[in-house]
Formats: structure tokens, C-alpha cells, sequence
């Protein structure tokens, strides 16, 4: 009798250990535990960070797994913020932000870390008005004032002189920020900083902020999902998010005193400028940037890597596919309405690759 | 004779109290019908095939499914079957055979308590226990996480089960020279069985719809994955990300994926209920 | 003792050990990985409401204002449907209804909290944005219905919260009134009791374990994460406003913790996160305590 509640007790457990264990013929090698040479068995590496590039992101790491199936790239789009912290504590392979590490940040890393760019995007100033025909123009210090909570509804006269034909409804300005950290926070932070001397002392520039007013949503995602159900709302979020989204977006005014809206090629003018003079960590700030047609709001996103990674397999996978993303993947950049790199900028990465010690 | 009445102001109040009693149940029916409602008509219209064979696609396209999603939360809720079965059952077995001993009611304190911890807190605990020291996110972090909250749940059911079983069985088998551990495993524990079973089922149901201790554990995985060191998707932190988006795909499948998880709840409680109605007409004879 | 017995219940013991061993570890590990803010900020850390993890100033205050607030809310709103379900199902209720009615709240506690979650954001937000608008301006202007329509708020996360906690109130309060003797509902009627009144007294004499009860249930509220999370606005700000949007301890847990890029800032989370299940721990011993010591009284009584 005991023999035979035994038996079905053990037999219970085996069929729940079966389960959990999964069909593991093949079990992939992890990215930190010293993997083979990565050839036919699978390599599975992890990364988090900006939600700013999940789109194209998610989109190479799809692509690059068709061409080489036995590599997956696993990527969690946790916010900038995230990205830093994460592979800080090398809980991921690598990191993403569109918010360079400060020094600080570096320093706080248990080895060097070096900054990818890997495309240029733009943030946009999206905005809910149902009913609203045409778009609205905006400019840095009205921004600003908007986030300071200065600006407390649409028809206030500052908006109504850039929008003289605007039928402005007269209802409460919702603002849409992030909750997380955010690297997207940092590029429009940076941006109204320059053109806020009370922005910048009040509230400053990082991944995460202290927001005067508003309410938080959680990555691109989350702020733009906010926006979209949210009549009378701002928000900023990465322009493909707002392209997808369908929602709607306005110009800004740039240093050279047009109103530009963001697209592809504005972006690239916004990069044309600093890209002939790239530091050699590649962390750069083109917000605000000087010349004709430049998006005020642009940057570029990077991609986080140790310099001297304990996986080699797995550094050397993330040297192929980044050379890979600076090259081939560009191409699909521009439908998802990214900028692809300069190409000096894309000789000095490929250069800088060199520096990963990969045996 | 005359024969009191009682006079009609109480008589309109107890009516009142009546039907305020019936209205609070109306009241709590209300969200459960709106949540249901909306759970079956907007998820039944994303659950195609695919949706249970293909993987997430790249952000912004349309189409996909949950498929590694659905397999990481049957992983995750066997790993914590694994963990939790055990040291539930026998926990229970223990708190019924030394009920007044100082060390039980210790056991039954710390099962009550871990009962009620906050989900996200034994999150951080697992983050620091199995995360931190394995370097990554990971299955067993998740299965780890899950398997601590089912332990309280299992370890109440089975002692109350255990207490249910007839003394005479237990005489009956100390008479006949078995020793407690015999006694214990041939005839009490068999005696309970459905309903220990039914406990463990309730309680794995009960972790497959949870998602704040997968957050920082099991973490998420875009790809298929069965290995219990990378991190692994569930069907409730998809749900969460897909929710929290503005596509309007990914709204779709967050409908669908609550469905699921909806549905394998209402499978499991009903399970629950005939099999305690089971146990309860075998005893009553 | 024998000593296969011995073995048995050192066997058996050591499972049972694991338990508590796991509870103390949680507790352990929170308090050392909470160390590095405790020892910073001290008491001030739950006096203070600037929550800038930039400045690596971390005042937690708002956290623990939205928690409190939100729970106390929908504590307000659960109780009476909690208990008017209770005593419907115990009391009143045809017999043929009562097992369907108690599946029917036991599926209301078993749905999964992202789903509460899920339907938050796109049914009730809507649909309290919509109530905020409509409302007329003489009572906008007071400053618990002050601030722009938002949708999401401290008032959809007590709805929401208050429709979680109903089921787990209902059914201890179920069990609780079980336990009252007959007798003194038999006492009432023979006095000429209205139900109304016959019921209350049973109410009355239950009342330790109906405390117990809703205690509990403030107990689960205070623990809620996601679907709070989803719709609460996360801004950590301390306001009276319902239609403010709010942060609560485990929702900031939730949101911050896997960017917490520096070992202090990710020490003040973990502290939340102790403090979260201190009062947790306290607000369930209270509840238990509670219901325990009316069983007592119960058992006491019908033994004179």
C-alpha cells in the first residue's frame, strides 16, 4: 500500500520535473557561461534598454536570427534607464540607451564600457486634440513652459500666437511623461535645457527626472498609449512611435528659427553637423542643432558593450552583428523612420569594434 | 387576544436591510460580468491558430502569437509545482500530526504570514537570492519566485484536509503496529488525497495569473525558450507589456492572453469545486 | 518515542522548517539590501516627498500616502458590499442560490490582478475620465474632485482595488458568521426580531472576526501591484485630489526596480519594499489575531 503512494507521488513529481525541463536535446548555451565556439549549438544573449530603438531593434534582431539561426539576440525593452542598470550589474550582455553614461556612471562599471551609435532618431512632440484640424507648431520655450506646468491650457496666448489658426479648445493640458528611466526623457530634456535656462535649473537633465506636473506612462509604449486615450494630452515619444500610432504631431522650431517637422531627412541634417566632429567615445548630443532644415530633437542611440566581455563567444557573436547593423542594416532604417548613421560616423565604429577583445 | 404586531417602521427597515444585502450583491456581480464580458468578446476575436503557434513578431508588425509566451508559464508554474509541492505537503502533514506543538504553530505563523506578503516583495527577495548570485534573469528565478508563494497555500489545504480525515483511520492504523510515518503515508495522506490534489491545483492556478514576481526574475524572452537559466516569457508579463502599448495588435492579443489565463482559472476552480463535492459526498456517506 | 517515529517527524520537520526559514530569509534580505538607505536617511526618508532618484534625494512619503490612501478607499467602498454579500449568502439567500452565488464571488478573487489590470486601463479609465468631465463645476472646484480630468487617478485605482478586495472580505465574514450559535438568532426571533435586527445581532456578536475580516481584506489591498499600477498615474506626489494620479509602494517597486542604476537608489526601493511587508505582516497578524480570539469567544461561550 505505502509502495504504491510512493510510487504515485514520485511519479507525480517526475511528471512536473518533465515539464519544467522541456525537450532540452539541444540546451542553448548561455551567454555567461563560457559557451563553445557558437557554431551549431544555439547562443542566446541578452540585452535591455532604450525603448527610443525597440522598433528597428526587434526588427535587426529578427532579421539577423533568419540569417544566422543559431544566434538569438534577446531584447527587453526596459527603458534607458534600465539599459544602464542592467548591464552595469552585467545581469544582460549588453545595454541600450539613448541617454549617454556619465562619467559617473562609468566609473560605477566593473569594467570599460564603450558607446555604439547604431541609428538617429527623433523625438516628437505628440499631442490628443480631437477635432483639431491641420498641425500645431511648437517651440522650445513654450515646450518647456508646457512641462513646467506654466502653460495650463491649449488656448493659452503663447499657443495661439504660433498657431494663429489653430481653433484651440480651451481645456487643461494633460502632460504625458515618462515613469521609467528614460533615455527619450534625456534627449528632450537636453533639448529644452538649452532653451530653458528655468527648465534646466528646475528640473534638469537625465534619464529620469523630476517632473513639475503630469502623469507617467511607462516606456514609448506606455507614454504613447497614454496620449492616444487621453483627450488634451502632450507627450513625447520616439517619431516612429507616433507614425505607427498614427498620432498626432507637431513642428518645432529649430536654432536656425524654422519650424521643422521631424522626418528622416531633418534628422540627418540635425546629425550633418556634429558628425564631422565625433568624440572618439561617440557620446554626443545633436539636440538643438545648428543649420538649415535640422529636427532640434534628434540623437543618436547607442548600444552598450564591455570592452573585455567574459563571454567571448558572445562578444564575438555582438561584434558580427553590430558590424552587421552598421552596413546591411541601415536599410531598414529609413521605413521605420530612422536616420541611418553617417558614414564617417560608421568608419569610426568599425574601427572602434577593433577594441573588443573577442579571444 | 391581542397579539402585537411589529410595527411597520422596523418592518420597512428589515425590508430595506434586505434588499441592500441584494444589492451589494448586485453591485459586486456588476464588475465581474463587465470583466468577463469584456475578457471573452474581445479576446475570442485574437484566438486564431496562430496565436497559440507563433511567436511574438517584431514591434509594429501586425500578427503573431504567444506560443513561447504560453509554454514559459506552463515551465514556470511546473518549476514552482516542483518546489512547492514537497515542502507544502509535508509542512501540512506535520502542522496536522503536531498540531499544539510550540514548533507548529511557529510553522503555522510563518505559512500565514508568507500567505500574505506583497507578490512584488518576494520578487525583490528572489532578485536577490537566485538573480543576483547567478549573474542573469532566469526560469528558475521565476519558478523560484512562484514556488515560495504556492508553499503557504498548499501547506493550509493539506493540514486542513489532513485534520478532516476520521481519527478512527489513524487508530485503526496505529493499532494494527504501523509506526506514525506509515500511518501517516498509507492510510491518512491517500484518505485526503483529492482534496490535497484540488489545493495544489487551486494554488497553481492561482500563480499562472500572477505577474509582478516574474518581473524582475523570469524577466522576458522574444525567442522560444525552454532553458531554465535564460529568461523565459509567461503569459502574464506579455499581457502586461502588450497592454501598456499603444499598437493596437498587441491590445488584441492582451484581450486573448487574459482569456487564456481566465479560462485555465475557471477550469481549475470548477475542477476544484466536483472534486470537492466529491470528497464531500464520500465522507458524508 | 519510538524512534522511527523520531525520524518521521525529524523528516517531516525539516520541510516544515524550510518554511520558516524562508520567511526569516525574507525578512533578513530585505533589511540588509535596505541597509545603505536606512542608515542615509533614517526616519526622514518617510517624512520627506521629494522622490528624485537623479539627486539621489529619496523621499518616500508619496508611496506611502498613495498606498494608504488608495486602500483606505476602497476599504470605504468594499466593506458594505463585502458584508452585504456575506450576510446575503449565510442568512437570506434561497438555498438553491447559495452555491452558485459563492462560486460566482470565489471566481471574483480568482481572476488574475493583470486582467483587472488590462480591463482597468481600457474599460474603467474611460469610463471614470468620462465621470470627471461631467462633472459639474461647483464640486470641481473642491480640491478632493480638483485637477484635470486625467482618467487615471487615485479614484481608478481604489475602484479597482475596492472590486479585488470584496471577495476575500466576503468570504472570511461568510466563515465568521457561520460560527455564530443559532441560539442567538433563535433568542432574537423569539424576542420578535425583525431579519434586519436579528441579523444585526449576529453581526454584533461577530463583530471581533468582522473586523478581522475587513482587516484582511486592507491587508490585500495594501499589496496590490499591477493592476494598481495600470492605472494610478504613477506620479509620486502626495494629494488629496481623487483625480490626481498617484504612486503607491508596490506599484513604484514595480516600475523603478530594474533601473535603479546605483546600489542607493536600489536601496531605497528594497526599503519600500520592507517597510510594504512590515505593515503587511502587522495588518495580518492584527486580522487573525482578531478572528482568532472571536472563535475563542465562541468556543468558550457555547462550552458554559
Amino acid at each position: 500500500m505505502a509502495q504504491f503512494q510512493i510510487r504515485y507521488i514520485a511519479l507525480t513529481l517526475a511528471a512536473t520535473l518533465l515539464t519544467a525541463c522541456g525537450g532540452g536535446t539541444a540546451q542553448p548555451v548561455t551567454a555567461d557561461n563560457g559557451g563553445a565556439s557558437g557554431g551549431s549549438q544555439a547562443l542566446q544573449i541578452n540585452g535591455a534598454g532604450a525603448t527610443f530603438p525597440n522598433p528597428i531593434y526587434s526588427k535587426w534582431f529578427a532579421e539577423y536570427n533568419k540569417l544566422h539561426p543559431n544566434i538569438r539576440i534577446n531584447y527587453q525593452s526596459i527603458g534607458s534607464g534600465g539599459g544602464i542598470q542592467q548591464v552595469t550589474n552585467q545581469t544582460v550582455f549588453f545595454g541600450a540607451t539613448d541617454g549617454p553614461m556619465n562619467d559617473e556612471q562609468l566609473k560605477a562599471a566593473p569594467g570599460p564600457i564603450l558607446h555604439f551609435p547604431t541609428v538617429l532618431g527623433a523625438v516628437v512632440p505628440v499631442y490628443n486634440i480631437p477635432g483639431l484640424a491641420g498641425e500645431l507648431k511648437f517651440t522650445g520655450p513654450v515646450l518647456a513652459d508646457i512641462y513646467l506646468g506654466k502653460i495650463k491650457k491649449w488656448n493659452d496666448p503663447a499657443m495661439a500666437k504660433l498657431n494663429p489658426g489653430a481653433k484651440l479648445p480651451a481645456t487643461d493640458i494633460t502632460v504625458v511623461h515618462r515613469s521609467d528611466g528614460s533615455g527619450t526623457t534625456y534627449i528632450f530634456v537636453d533639448y529644452l535645457s538649452k532653451v530653458s535656462p528655468e527648465f534646466k535649473s528646475q528640473v534638469g537633465v537625465n534619464t529620469s527626472v523630476k517632473w513639475p506636473a503630469g502623469v507617467g506612462g511607462k516606456g514609448n509604449e506606455g507614454v504613447s498609449g497614454l496620449v492616444t486615450q487621453t483627450p488634451g494630452s502632450i507627450g513625447y515619444v520616439e517619431l516612429i512611435y507616433a507614425l505607427q500610432n498614427k498620432i498626432s504631431f507637431g513642428s518645432v522650431q529649430n536654432a536656425a528659427g524654422e519650424f521643422v517637422k521631424a522626418s528622416v531627412d531633418s534628422v540627418t541634417k540635425a546629425a550633418a553637423a556634429e558628425a564631422t566632429t565625433m568624440p572618439a567615445d561617440f557620446r554626443v548630443s545633436i539636440t538643438n542643432a545648428p543649420g538649415p532644415g535640422a529636427y532640434p530633437i534628434s540623437s543618436f542611440t547607442w548600444l552598450l558593450l564591455y570592452d573585455d566581455p567574459k563571454d567571448k563567444a558572445a562578444g564575438k557573436a555582438m561584434v558580427d552583428f553590430v558590424t552587421w547593423a552598421l552596413t546591411d542594416g541601415q536599410k531598414y532604417c529609413a521605413d521605420l523612420g530612422y536616420a541611418p548613421l553617417p558614414s564617417n560616423v560608421v568608419m569610426l565604429e568599425q574601427a572602434a569594434l577593433g577594441r573588443i577583445k573577442v579571444s | 387576544m391581542n397579539v402585537r404586531r411589529t410595527p411597520p417602521a422596523r418592518k420597512i427597515l428589515s425590508a430595506l436591510f434586505v434588499g441592500a444585502c441584494g444589492l451589494g450583491v448586485v453591485v459586486a456581480l456588476i464588475p465581474l460580468a463587465f470583466v468577463l464580458f469584456f475578457v471573452i468578446s474581445q479576446g475570442v476575436q485574437s484566438l486564431n491558430l496562430d496565436f497559440f503557434l507563433h511567436n511574438p513578431r517584431p514591434v509594429g508588425e501586425v500578427g503573431g502569437g504567444m506560443a513561447n509566451a504560453i509554454v514559459g508559464t506552463l515551465i514556470l508554474t511546473g518549476l514552482a509545482a516542483t518546489l512547492a509541492v514537497p515542502i507544502g505537503i509535508l509542512s501540512g502533514v506535520y502542522l496536522s500530526e503536531y498540531r499544539g506543538s510550540r514548533f507548529a504553530s511557529t510553522v503555522r505563523f510563518a505559512a500565514d504570514t508568507l500567505n500574505g506578503v506583497p507578490s512584488i516583495v518576494i520578487g525583490v527577495f528572489a532578485y536577490a537570492v537566485v538573480v543576483l548570485p547567478l549573474g542573469h534573469f532566469s526560469t528558475l528565478a521565476g519558478g523560484f519566485a512562484l514556488g515560495i508563494m504556492m508553499i503557504p497555500i498548499i501547506a493550509r489545504t493539506t493540514e486542513e484536509l489532513l485534520l478532516l480525515v476520521p481519527n478512527a483511520l489513524r487508530e485503526g492504523a496505529l493499532a494494527l503496529g504501523a509506526t506514525r510515518g506509515r500511518a501517516v503515508f498509507s492510510v491518512i495522506v491517500p484518505a485526503a488525497l483529492p482534496g490535497i490534489i484540488t489545493g495544489v491545483v487551486l494554488a497553481l492556478a492561482r500563480i499562472a495569473g500572477e505577474t509582478a514576481p516574474l518581473l524582475f526574475t523570469s524577466f522576458n524572452n522574444a525567442f522560444f525558450s525552454t532553458s531554465l537559466t535564460q529568461p523565459i516569457s509567461s503569459i502574464t508579463v506579455q499581457v502586461f507589456t502588450y497592454a501598456i502599448s499603444p499598437y493596437e495588435d498587441w491590445h488584441r492579443q492582451a484581450w486573448a492572453g487574459a482569456l487564456v489565463l481566465v479560462t485555465i482559472v475557471l477550469i481549475c476552480s470548477m475542477a476544484a469545486r466536483t472534486a470537492a463535492a466529491r470528497v464531500g459526498r464520500i465522507r458524508g456517506q | 518515542m519510538r524512534s522511527p517515529d523520531l525520524g518521521f517527524r525529524i523528516g517531516i520537520g525539516v520541510f516544515a522548517a524550510a518554511l520558516v526559514i524562508i520567511v526569516i530569509g525574507i525578512g533578513i534580505t530585505l533589511a540588509n539590501d535596505s541597509w545603505l538607505s536606512l542608515q542615509k536617511f533614517g526616519l526622514n526618508f518617510w517624512r520627506t516627498s521629494n522622490w528624485d532618484p537623479v539627486a539621489g534625494e529619496f523621499g518616500a512619503l508619496p508611496f506611502i500616502w498613495g498606498t494608504l490612501y488608495s486602500s483606505v478607499l476602497a476599504l470605504l467602498m468594499a466593506t458594505p458590499v463585502a458584508l452585504g454579500i456575506a450576510v446575503f449568502i449565510s442568512e437570506l439567500c434561497p438555498p438553491f442560490l447559495r452555491a452558485p452565488l459563492i462560486f460566482l464571488t470565489e471566481l471574483l478573487a480568482a481572476i488574475p490582478s493583470i486582467v483587472y489590470g488590462l480591463w482597468g486601463i481600457f474599460v474603467l479609465v474611460p469610463v471614470v475620465r468620462s465621470v470627471e468631465t461631467t462633472l459639474p463645476e461647483s464640486v470641481r472646484t473642491l480640491p478632493v474632485f480638483s485637477g484635470p480630468p486625467y482618467g487615471v487617478g487615485m479614484l481608478a485605482a481604489a475602484l479597482i482595488l475596492a472590486v479585488m478586495v470584496v471577495p476575500f472580505t466576503s468570504a472570511v465574514a461568510r466563515e465568521v458568521l457561520k460560527t455564530v450559535p443559532m441560539t442567538q438568532r433563535e433568542a432574537a426571533y423569539a424576542l420578535g426580531a425583525t431579519r434586519f435586527e436579528a441579523i444585526r445581532a449576529a453581526i454584533f456578536y461577530a463583530r471581533t472576526g468582522i473586523i478581522g475580516a475587513v482587516m484582511l481584506g486592507f491587508g490585500r489591498a495594501l499589496g496590490e501591484t499591477m493592476a494598481v499600477t495600470m492605472v494610478i498615474g504613477n506620479n509620486p506626489q502626495v494629494a488629496l485630489s481623487l483625480f490626481a494620479p498617484q504612486y503607491t509602494m508596490a506599484a513604484v517597486i514595480a516600475n523603478e526596480f530594474t533601473e535603479a542604476a546605483n546600489a542607493l537608489y536600489q536601496s531605497a526601493l528594497i526599503e519600500i519594499g520592507l517597510v510594504l511587508f512590515i505593515i503587511t505582516l502587522l495588518v495580518n497578524m492584527l486580522s487573525r489575531g482578531l478572528i482568532w480570539s472571536m472563535a475563542r469567544q465562541v468556543q468558550v461561550k457555547a462550552a458554559a
